[in-house]
């Protein structure tokens, strides 16, 4: 049903739906690969210093692999964030043409972070055997604060997407002055930025605890796996409930700055008070369908009273109205359903480790947190679904519609199909020479655990 | 010079930095290429991997850089480029996923047919790459783009010319990795430095003979461009062929130096000899640097990142080559 919401009403408009479908497909395939830029590092670092602190083996194994893994994910990651820098020239010219000097500014910043995390990157990858292990682990730190950073620049662009401002047109509609400080600091950059930074550290957190919990399930309850899950899982269960409340406070922000989107991804039809706070279900002009409602619910979130009052879509004009409300309402509930249940998995290990120091002994705990990280995913997704199906059918949010956006070029479905093959050839293969990997130092198994930094160690001694 | 002019000039110094670093890694998937079956080509490819592992993604960085400055400082230029000329720059991003994800995972990897079919993507994508970047480079002298944007998908781009300068990008690669990988091959590999000094030499006689072709290419195609780069720009491409002379020179006598710069000099002449060529038009001759300049404060901005690049960047880009060059980086594991 929600598919059938983006069907185009005219056939000339088929051109930008193949447009947006390739963007969002091309978007959705390289953020799991950002996050994996943005918070793996962090992860690796911790694993590395207790590793390096502690005299520890095993943390300075599982540091090492997962840079090696990081190799492989980072160069995915590369070419696919390649990909999305050509479509803005490829699917969105006027987008660009009318806007580059405004939001471009953001792309020149990321650009820094992504060349200083892709040199030290290099470093730290390829700097196992032969640099001295404290000036290995400092070669690593910089990522940390590059993804950041670079997470923080890509984000304030779309977040001036949304929330656009810090220049100025003329009356042919050009820019022709530019503040820079206020396109990247404009009112969405505060809890969009966190929200993202938050979301790349729990997507790690509970994709790289899961690849271990899964390990365990098998039988494999070795020291290393025990670590492999904590250290991850420790990470995105601090960021967890951080998350809940930036996700919180920035409904409540998208409520006062962009209603629209917001009386969309929670079905709120007519403009009042009272407004009923909707839980799945299908929304149709005659009100939801199918849903769990709780009265005035919403209007207390929004503004913490019932009498809050809350626009309906009957206060945005037609042809400013998002479409698909049914897909940004399922999309919402999911995201902040998948959140609950981490937060839920955050307390679980939590009390356990508070009671035992150690994780719960459950095998129910090791199967929530296999599906932890792909659940982590999901809500990922459909935060990016609201945020950008929801701002429709602006591309810059009351400036300019993604219609006038959209490149003249024809052959959009057929690109798309080729993306569509090429990236699931990618995908395929990503998977297949990580589980290669993994496979390997399975079988290999203890010798190779013993000295990630043994030139060093033999030529000491 | 205006913030605009200025603001081209970083924009040059980047594509010179990926014509030299970018260029080379994808000629070194072009000797990859033609490197012979599993054994007979298997030294030359461990050269290959060794030299290009640590820093590929790092010299790929300066493209991303291009396109940014292109779209942050001067947007209509890049609207109209990529309104024109999508099907050489999507052929070239579809070779851009192809080569990274073909020699990332071929290193990871251990079946001899998976890295085969790998090896073979990573390096036929590294030869089709720079051509279609190369005719865009050419369609873009050839006057081909119109500044509105939205010229012909087809006739912009197959023309002598850019095919020329496609051909072209994808020789004077092969030519600096060669050089560059006499360099990499010769800490103790005596057999892999004489077999990329043959080849450096072979190379740099077809991206002569291409650059002479070009020339013819270019009287007739791109007036504008051959009548200033046979004027003002006459230094820089006397300057070119002069270091490729004497690189072959040295080549032939088995010198030992200065390879590298010899090599580094004569791609960087050509690309500024191209950027005095076409000044003051972005695109020949329809739009004029200044007429496609963002605003001010864009400019600014885009100076101070350009500064703050060249202050963090440069120094860590010099630190990772120095350590690949001492050996301190390890690429099998």
């Amino acid at each position: 049903m929600p598919l059938l919401d983006l069907l185009p009403l005219a056939a000339s408009e088929s051109n930008l739906l193949a447009a947006r479908e390739q963007m969002a497909f091309t978007l959705a395939f390289h953020i799991v690969l950002s996050c994996i830029g943005v918070a793996l590092p962090a992860t690796m670092m911790v694993a590395n210093y207790v590793g390096l602190k502690k005299g520890d083996e095993h943390a300075l194994e599982l540091a090492k692999r997962w840079s090696k893994a990081m190799a492989v994910t980072f160069a995915v990651g590369a070419v696919t964030g390649t990909v999305l820098s050509f479509e803005f020239g490829l699917l969105w010219p006027e987008f660009m043409d009318r806007f580059g000097a405004a939001f471009g500014v953001a792309f020149a910043i990321e650009g820094i972070f992504f060349f200083v995390e892709a040199i030290f990157l290099a470093v730290y990858i390829y700097g196992w055997k032969r640099l001295a292990p404290w000036a290995h682990f400092w070669s690593g730190v910089p990522m940390v604060i590059t993804g950041i950073g670079g997470a923080f620049s890509v984000v304030a662009a779309n977040a001036w997407m949304n929330q656009p401002q810090g220049f100025t047109l003329n009356a042919a509609g050009e820019v022709v002055d530019v503040e820079p400080l206020k396109v990247l600091f404009n009112p969405a950059t505060g809890y969009e930025v966190a929200h993202m930074v938050l979301a790349a550290y729990m997507v790690v957190g509970f994709l790289v605890a899961s690849i271990y919990a899964v390990g365990m399930l098998k039988g494999r309850r070795d020291r290393l796996h025990r670590l492999g899950l904590v250290i991850p899982l420790t990470i995105a269960c601090i960021a967890t409930p951080v998350q809940l409340f930036v996700g919180d406070t920035a409904a409540r922000e998208i409520a006062a700055d962009q209603p629209a989107k917001f009386a969309a991804m929670e079905c709120i039809y007519e403009t009042g008070p009272d407004q009923t706070e909707y839980f799945g279900g299908i929304c149709t002009e005659d009100g939801v369908k199918g849903a769990i409602g709780i009265p005035g619910l919403d209007s207390f979130l929004v503004g913490w009273s019932t009498d809050t009052k809350v626009i309906g879509l009957n206060s945005i004009p037609d042809d400013e109205e998002p479409p698909a409300h049914t897909l940004l309402h399922l999309s919402f509930d999911a995201m902040v359903g998948i959140g609950s249940a981490l937060l839920g998995l955050a307390l679980w290990f939590a009390l356990a480790w508070w009671k035992r120091r150690d994780i719960p002994q459950t095998p129910w705990f090791l199967r929530a947190v296999s599906v932890s990280g792909g659940a982590a995913i999901v809500a990922l997704w459909c935060g990016w679904i609201v945020t950008e199906v929801g701002r429709q059918p602006w591309i810059v949010n009351g400036y300019m519609r993604t219609s006038e956006a959209v490149t003249e070029a024809e052959g959009i479905w057929f690109t798309f199909g080729l993306v569509l093959l090429l990236y699931a050839g990618l995908g395929t293969g990503a998977v297949l020479v990580l589980r290669g990997m993994s496979r390997r130092w399975r079988e290999k198994g203890a010798e190779e655990v013993q000295s990630p930094y043994a030139p060093q160690a033999e030529e000491a001694s | 010079m205006s913030k605009a002019d200025a603001a081209a000039a970083i924009l040059w110094v980047g594509a010179t930095f990926y014509a030299l670093f970018g260029g080379a890694d994808f000629g070194g998937g072009f000797w990859d290429l033609v490197a012979g079956w599993d054994e007979r080509g298997q030294r030359p490819r461990d050269v290959i991997q060794r030299s290009l592992t640590p820093v590929w993604e790092a010299n790929h960085v300066w493209l991303i850089f291009v396109l940014v400055v292109l779209w942050t400082a001067f947007p209509s230029a890049f609207s109209a480029i990529f309104t024109t000329l999508y099907v050489p720059i999507a052929l070239a991003a579809l070779g851009i996923v192809l080569r990274g994800a073909g020699f990332a995972f071929r290193k990871s990897i251990v079946g001899l047919r998976e890295r085969r079919a790998m090896g073979a993507t990573f390096a036929i994508s590294s030869v089709l790459t720079p051509f279609f970047m190369g005719t865009v480079v050419g369609a873009i002298a050839a006057g081909n783009v119109p500044a509105e944007g939205n010229g012909d998908a087809f006739s912009s781009w197959l023309q002598p010319l850019p095919l020329l300068i496609g051909a072209m990008f994808v020789a004077s690669g092969a030519y600096l990795a060669a050089v560059f990988l006499v360099g990499d091959a010769r800490r103790g590999d005596h057999e892999m430095e004489s077999y990329f000094e043959r080849r450096a030499l072979g190379a740099a006689v077809v991206a002569g003979a291409l650059a002479i072709a070009g020339l013819f290419a270019l009287h007739s195609e791109a007036r504008y461009v051959f009548d200033r780069l046979t004027a003002e720009g006459l230094p820089l491409v006397v300057l070119s062929l002069l270091c490729g002379a004497a690189l072959l020179i040295v080549l032939v006598r088995g010198g030992r130096r200065p390879l590298r710069p010899l090599a580094a000099g004569a791609v960087i002449a050509v690309v500024w000899g191209w950027g005095v060529a076409q000044f003051p038009y972005l695109l020949p001759t329809s739009l004029r640097i200044d007429q496609a300049a963002a605003p001010d404060a864009t400019m600014t901005t885009v100076f101070i990142v350009f500064a703050v690049a060249a202050v963090v960047v440069l120094p860590s880009l010099g630190l990772l080559y120095t350590l690949a060059q001492k050996d301190l980086l390890e690429s099998d594991h």
